[in-house]
Parts: C-alpha cells; sequence; structure tokens
C-alpha cells in the first residue's frame, strides 16, 4: 500500500481510454467518493466492467450519465433506462454477461487462470461465437479472463496497511475485483489503526491494494 | 384476490422447510410473504445474503443491506453475507434447493425466456441464467398472459434463459408441469374451468388425471 490520496489525485491517475472494473451491486459497496472525482476530471473513452449499470444518478450510473463509457461489461443494465438508450443508440458498446460468469471471468483474470469452464448460456446467445468442449461427459461453454487497468473499491473498513472488511451486501464484486486490477484503490467508510480488522475478518489483504482514498470528511 | 396474490400463494406451497431459495425480483419476491418463519427457509439474495428478513423498521434501514433489487432488508437468525463469486458458487454449484423467476415465455419443451425483448426491451440477464442452469428446481412464477397473448407458447419466440427444462410453472390460471411428453396441466386456479385455461393458452397441455383446484398457502 502506498499511502492515501484524495480522491481527485486518485482520479488524475486515471487517463483516457482506461478499463475500470468498479464494485458495487446497484450501488452499494460502489466507492461513491471516487465516481464523484472522476465525473468531475471526465476522463473520456472508458471501459467500464460492474456488475450492473445502477440507476441514473447512481452509483457507476453517473459515470454513464456523463458520457464518460465508451464500452461496458455488466449483467444487467434494466433499471438505467439511460444505459439502455445508449446501447440502443450505439454510443456505448455493451456487452451483457450472466452474473455468475461475470464474476468468474474476473476471478480467473485475477487469479492467473486461463478461463472458466461454465453450463450458462449454452444454447443461448451467450454462447454465440465461443468455444464448447465436453469434460467428464458434460458441454462447458469456455469464457475468457477479465482484467483491467484499475480496479475501483468499496469497503466498509481500511487499515493503514490497507487491509479491507465489508459489510453485509457490500460484499458483492470488491474482494474479486481487488484480484483483477492492475492498480487497486480503494475507497472505505472508516479507516482504522492496524490491528482494530483480526486477521481472520480481512477480505482483501492489503498486499493488494496499492491506493487507499483518505478519510470521509477530510 | 388479484392475480400476482394467486399465484404468490400457490408458489409458496412448493417451499419445504429447510429450504435454501431464491426469490427473483417482482412478482417471485412476494412469495415470501405467504411462507411462515417457523419452515426454516433460507431466502438467498444473490447480492450476496443467506437469510433475507423482511423490511426494517422505517429509519433503520442500513444503507450495505439490500435485496437484489436493491431494496431495503434485514438479516434474519442464522444470515451470512457472501461475496459475488460464493453466492454464485451456491446457484451453479447445485447448492440451491429452488429458484423462482418471473417469465415472459414458456414453451412446450419446458423453456424459459425472460431476459430480452429484442429492439423493445433489453435489461439484460442478471442472474436469471445461472439460475435457471444451476438451481435443484426452477419455478417459474408469471401471468398467463401479456396483452391478451399467451406466455404459454409452442416454441419460444425471444432468446432463450436457459435450454434446461423448468420443473413448474405457476399462473393465476393454472399450475403446469413440463415434462419429457410436454406441458401437463396439474391444477387450475380456483373457480376456473379446463375450457377457460385451453383457450387462455396457445401451447398444447397435456391432461393426466384430474385437475383439481390450486390450494393457496
Amino acid at each position: 500500500m502506498k499511502g492515501a490520496l484524495t480522491p481527485q489525485a486518485a482520479a488524475e491517475l486515471i487517463p483516457d481510454g482506461a478499463s475500470l472494473m468498479v464494485g458495487g451491486f446497484m450501488a452499494v459497496g460502489t466507492p461513491a467518493r471516487l465516481i464523484e472525482a472522476i465525473v468531475a476530471r471526465r476522463p473520456r473513452n472508458l471501459t467500464l466492467i460492474c456488475n450492473d449499470a445502477a440507476t441514473p444518478g447512481k452509483g457507476v450510473g453517473k459515470l454513464i450519465s456523463a458520457g464518460l463509457i465508451s464500452r461496458l461489461i455488466a449483467s444487467h443494465i434494466g433499471l438505467n433506462p439511460e444505459m439502455q438508450a445508449k446501447m440502443i443508440s450505439g454510443e456505448v458498446e455493451c456487452e451483457l454477461v450472466p452474473q455468475g460468469t461475470l464474476v468468474e471471468r474476473i476471478r480467473a483474470g485475477g487469479m492467473g487462470l486461463g478461463g472458466v469452464l461454465t453450463p450458462t448460456g449454452l444454447g443461448t446467445e451467450v454462447e454465440e461465437g465461443k468455444q464448447i468442449v465436453e469434460v467428464q461427459g458434460r458441454r462447458f461453454l469456455v469464457e475468457t479472463p477479465l482484467k483491467a487497468d484499475f480496479a475501483l473499491l468499496g469497503a466498509w473498513q481500511a487499515d493503514y496497511v490497507g487491509n479491507l472488511r465489508y459489510l453485509l451486501t457490500a460484499h458483492n464484486f470488491n474482494p474479486v475485483m481487488a484480484l483483477a486490477g492492475a492498480t487497486v484503490i480503494a475507497e472505505a467508510d472508516s479507516i482504522v489503526p492496524v490491528g482494530v480488522i483480526p486477521p481472520d475478518a480481512v477480505k482483501t489483504p492489503g498486499v493488494l491494494v496499492d491506493h487507499l482514498l483518505i478519510r470521509p470528511g477530510l | 384476490m388479484d392475480a400476482k396474490e394467486i399465484i404468490a400463494r400457490r408458489v409458496a406451497r412448493e417451499i419445504h422447510p429447510g429450504m435454501l431459495v431464491n426469490l427473483g425480483i417482482g412478482l417471485p419476491s412476494m412469495v415470501a410473504n405467504y411462507v411462515p418463519a417457523s419452515l426454516g427457509v433460507f431466502f438467498q439474495a444473490e447480492n450476496g445474503v443467506i437469510g433475507l428478513g423482511a423490511r426494517p423498521p422505517e429509519g433503520m434501514e442500513n444503507l450495505s443491506l439490500t435485496d437484489a433489487g436493491g431494496g431495503f432488508v434485514t438479516a434474519a437468525p442464522g444470515a451470512a453475507s457472501i461475496d459475488s463469486a460464493m453466492s454464485f458458487g451456491l446457484i451453479r454449484g447445485g447448492h440451491l434447493d429452488m429458484t423462482v423467476l418471473g417469465g415472459l415465455q414458456v414453451d412446450e419443451a419446458g423453456r424459459l425466456a425472460n431476459w430480452k425483448v429484442p429492439g423493445k426491451m433489453v435489461p439484460g440477464m442478471g442472474g436469471a441464467m445461472d439460475l435457471v442452469t444451476g438451481a435443484a428446481r426452477v419455478v417459474v412464477a408469471m401471468q398467463h398472459a401479456a396483452r391478451g397473448e399467451s406466455k404459454i407458447v409452442r416454441s419460444c419466440s425471444l432468446p432463450l434463459t436457459s435450454l434446461r427444462r423448468v420443473d413448474l410453472v405457476v399462473t393465476e390460471l393454472a399450475v403446469i408441469a413440463p415434462t419429457e411428453a410436454g406441458l401437463v396441466l396439474r391444477e387450475r386456479a380456483p373457480g376456473v374451468s379446463l375450457e377457460e385455461i385451453r383457450a387462455a393458452t396457445e401451447a398444447a397441455l397435456i391432461l393426466d388425471g384430474d385437475v383439481p383446484e390450486m390450494i393457496l398457502a
């Protein structure tokens, strides 16, 4: 862990054309202050990898509303009519991926695997253009790994070495994305001294985290 | 009793003590209202909780505790919070006893379409493809028709969610069991005749013995 950055300084690390994995499910567990700072800096042509498109003006919905995203990889955009319109008009290229496949593709990317074999999507539109293999008599789709330039995480607590702990349904994609971003930036609701998060409660070890955001309110 | 309540009350009777059940957003989530806490059922929400509880008291919501539709919930005794890899491991890995999903179409092969209306509505499949592929039992809870058109069709015209044959379809008119031979009509809603069900259904229905009235929870 390299230290704590202001949201503005963190946003400045993100150039035009970068790919971002952003934690969260319907904006729960999404790093809100970091998203605000990125919207203010306005990098363009970003690729966003996220479970869903949230709603307009919430979570990653802010990045979409601001026109910063040119490509989206997600499982669900149904609660963001703005994103649906941008997909239909062609303004944002959108790849829809089954949710369980999306998280496993990210896990494969972060854990050094060459992909995932899954039965999900066989015989549907999801199968199109993909390799099918048979293992022990069962058919599987070959799904490729996903990585990104940045993983932006939302956590409940962080300690001084970057260990992270999550609350309730705010885990979602965060612990998995922590391995799949070349640069990992985490925003926590509070930063606590080392030892407050017991080793057994650490879900993302600090060795994976490059930068923390400074505490809220500064 | 309106159509949705009939469906939710009938589906509730499919849920047995000790099951792990995933309820989709919308109509399927109403099923929980008719499952007594004494059954010891765990509801999973795929965003990351096993042991979903009722709505919290007004003003006491936790911003980090929601269901898959983003609504505020509580956690039942014995609940566990999990990440998305674990959540879908439970689903895809066959650890989920039952899923209840909404539908746009079910066809004579028992195949479900519920994630896309090309050119009109493309919400994305979310967790639906994994749920239909991996759950031990798949129950579709949907209204029998939409804008006058039967949703139980000969062959799905909308993109499929999975090739897997679903286990049961519950509508406000009927309970239908997809089988290898086709769609078997199992039950009719209170006061609804076989002729009314046939007239409202595009697909062929197989009669296999009595078709009693539904018993509702």
